[in-house]
């Protein structure tokens, strides 16, 4: 096969060594030519999907990137960077950028080091991480429900984790494993009673939302119940925790939990390509080979766990799992929604959040209410546009 | 794994059990039935997919066609009965074996937001994919010919949203030919397509057929699966009422036994296969 000549021809995928064999069309018998493109191959011999990707590893081993959203994930982890020393900088003990990162670096002694390392640096790290798995956790629900109004905390996944919490906290007494116990207990009931009650002639997204919203209502009505009966001083704690905050965060706290994000976010890269085959549709995703149920439930597991864990420790951060994936969808430009676009977005809009939560409203708020503000506006725009477009 | 050619039919035959006999049916149902919750919708079903052949499944609405179609590509458990492929029950093979044999296109396919055509069409390939390899010669080249093969190569960077009814049905075919099986379902292909883009996908599906796959089709139209299929199946309630070549098998007793339309049947002027026309049964005043 030879390339048409005069063809402009534009590099798609990034240059390798090798060049390819050109791609021969399927064998087709008689004498009649299929169609007038039939027989006309890419002309550089490698496919061209009208997106620039670059192939990184040999031709053995290798991932494909692409490189809008290459270029958007190094922007956002600059982004997160500043954001993370304006955090450990910013507060009533100011420092410079200058002795925060020399406290990194070890050159920096005394009290600015307390202040960084035990009070600022793991609320900022944790409202980055946290903001990363709850994006995460939503673009999943989103992609498996192939529904945009479908996150967690719409859902009552979140309600359902702080209802297992409060439990933990008000009946069983406390203490931390406790309370990520009953915060994980709690948001799988929600998952399974919301499952169940949405059930019929298999999942549909939309009985799922609807479902789902009923059942985040009925639980937080629960909880209030439950904080109106506790004692005042747990109550008061409990409130500004089902706002959402970062307020609780520590050392002690952040670490465990973080460390369960990390493991459950490091789950997902081997799940991702079933994932994305959902994209097209359950039938076509099982024909392609798709193990369709177990698959669903495994990610499904994994959102979850996603939420459950940061929910015990900040309680429920709302709209940050519903924006964070439709944002990021927009900014990639991708088909179906970006995992890893997603979590850097939702790091970079909970991290600036409890930025906003903390220094640039007059008195503390949780972070939560900052989210909620944020989120409320984008979500009556998604509403607004979504009914614009299906009329 | 075997070397891959680029012909997917000989690659597909190196895969199948030892001791294969090439000319025996690949597809076939033994006294299939089919639930969902408590309606039954296909009882005591047989079935022989002729290998080689373009088979066509035709019948009234709800006569379970799609139903058919999703048990004989694994999508939905028989209750009672099996569905055999490549001499084994179809639910012993692991899904991504059974679809490096068999691709399914049901109606239920949706596109998502922004995706181009090339990318569509590479989502075909995903029981080849191996973990840590996402980009591949062998996938490129299954996917450009696939492109090719259904006349899309030129629309290979174009978002799938813009194109035509026809092109689009195109993409989705060439996304079930980039799996590289030597058996392809199709449910309804031509639906709501106008009659010239109805011709050129069942042109397409006949070529298909030319170049070695098996093909089978659930279709509406009495007259496109007279003149196109090797190999009628003709349902009614969830039964097999006739299965045959189109020349003998569909008669005017049958559609009008079937789909309850009084009828003649003519020869094509064009082609000489049977020709449905419904009597006129419009009320007279």
């Amino acid at each position: 096969m030879t390339p048409s000549p005069g063809a402009p021809r534009e590099e798609r995928t990034a240059p390798r060594a090798d060049p390819l064999p050109a791609a021969d069309p399927l064998p087709v018998a008689g004498p009649r030519p299929l169609h007038r493109a039939a027989h006309e191959v890419p002309a550089s011999g490698r496919l061209r999907t009208g997106r620039r990707r670059l192939v990184v590893g040999t031709s053995r081993r290798n991932v494909v990137v692409g490189v809008r959203s290459a270029v958007l994930s190094v922007g956002a982890v600059v982004l997160i960077a500043g954001l993370l020393l304006a955090a450990v900088v910013l507060g009533d003990y100011p420092l410079t950028p200058g002795e925060a990162i020399g406290v990194l670096t070890g050159a920096t002694e005394g009290f600015a080091r307390t202040v960084v390392l035990e009070w600022r640096l793991p609320r900022a790290a944790s409202a980055a991480l946290f903001g990363a798995a709850l994006a995460v956790a939503g673009a999943v629900f989103q992609t498996v429900t192939r529904n945009p109004l479908a996150s967690p905390d719409i859902i009552g996944l979140a309600n359902g984790s702080f209802t297992g919490m409060l439990v933990a906290l008000l009946v069983l007494g406390g203490g931390w494993p406790l309370l990520m116990t009953g915060s994980l207990v709690g948001g799988l009931l929600a998952a399974l009673a919301i499952y169940l009650l949405a059930l019929r002639d298999g999942l549909q997204g939309f009985r799922l939302i609807v479902v789902g919203i009923g059942v985040s209502a009925m639980l937080a009505s629960v909880n209030t119940w439950m904080l109106l009966r506790a004692e005042l001083e747990t109550a008061l704690l409990a409130s500004a925790w089902g706002a959402g905050t970062l307020n609780t965060v520590t050392t002690a706290n952040a670490v465990p939990a973080g460390v369960c994000l990390l493991v459950l976010l490091a789950l997902l890269p081997s799940l991702a390509p079933a994932l994305r085959q959902l994209d097209l549709g359950d039938d076509v995703a099982a024909a392609a080979g798709v193990r369709v149920g177990r698959t669903r439930t495994a990610v499904i597991a994994v959102a979850v766990g996603l939420v459950s864990v940061v929910t015990a420790v900040a309680g429920p951060i709302s709209f940050v799992a519903l924006a964070a994936p439709q944002i990021a969808r927009r900014l990639a430009r991708a088909p179906g929604i970006p995992l890893t676009v997603s979590a850097l977005t939702g790091a970079v809009l909970l991290l600036g959040a409890d930025l906003i939560a903390q220094h640039l409203v007059p008195l503390t708020v949780p972070v939560g209410v900052v989210t909620v503000v944020l989120g409320g506006g984008y979500l009556v725009w998604l509403l607004v546009h979504e009914a614009r477009r299906r009329p | 794994m075997t070397p891959k050619t680029t012909q997917p039919v000989t690659a597909a035959d190196d895969r199948t059990d030892a001791g294969w006999d090439a000319d025996a049916p690949r597809l076939l149902a033994e006294r299939l039935t089919l639930r969902y919750g408590d309606r039954t919708v296909v009882e005591e079903l047989d079935l022989v997919v002729p290998p080689g052949s373009f088979t066509v499944v035709l019948g009234p609405n709800a006569c379970g066609k799609s139903t058919l179609l999703r048990a004989l590509s694994r999508l939905l458990a028989p209750t009672t009965g099996t569905v055999v492929l490549d001499g084994r029950d179809i639910h012993t093979r692991p899904p991504k074996d059974v679809a490096r044999r068999l691709g399914l296109l049901p109606q239920t396919a949706t596109a998502p937001d922004g995706i181009t055509v090339a990318e569509l069409a590479s989502r075909g390939r995903y029981a080849h994919r191996r973990a840590l390899r996402q980009w591949s010669t062998e996938d490129d080249t299954a996917v450009g010919g696939a492109l090719a093969a259904t006349g899309v190569a030129d629309l290979a960077e174009r978002p799938v949203a813009e194109l035509s009814g026809g092109q689009r049905q195109r993409v989705w075919i060439a996304m079930v030919l980039a799996q590289e099986t030597p058996l392809v379902l199709l449910d309804e292909p031509t639906t709501y397509l106008d009659v010239a883009y109805q011709i050129e996908v069942m042109n397409l599906l006949h070529d298909l057929n030319r170049s070695g796959r098996t093909v089978v089709a659930v279709l509406h139209d009495l007259n496109h699966a007279a003149r196109y299929a090797s190999h009628l199946v003709v349902m009614r309630d969830g039964r097999v009422e006739a299965v045959g070549p189109p020349a003998t098998t569909l008669t005017s007793e049958l559609v009008e036994r079937v789909f309850g339309l009084p009828n003649v049947v003519i020869p094509d002027p064009v082609t000489g296969t049977p020709l449905v026309v419904p009597a006129d049964t419009r009320a007279r005043r």
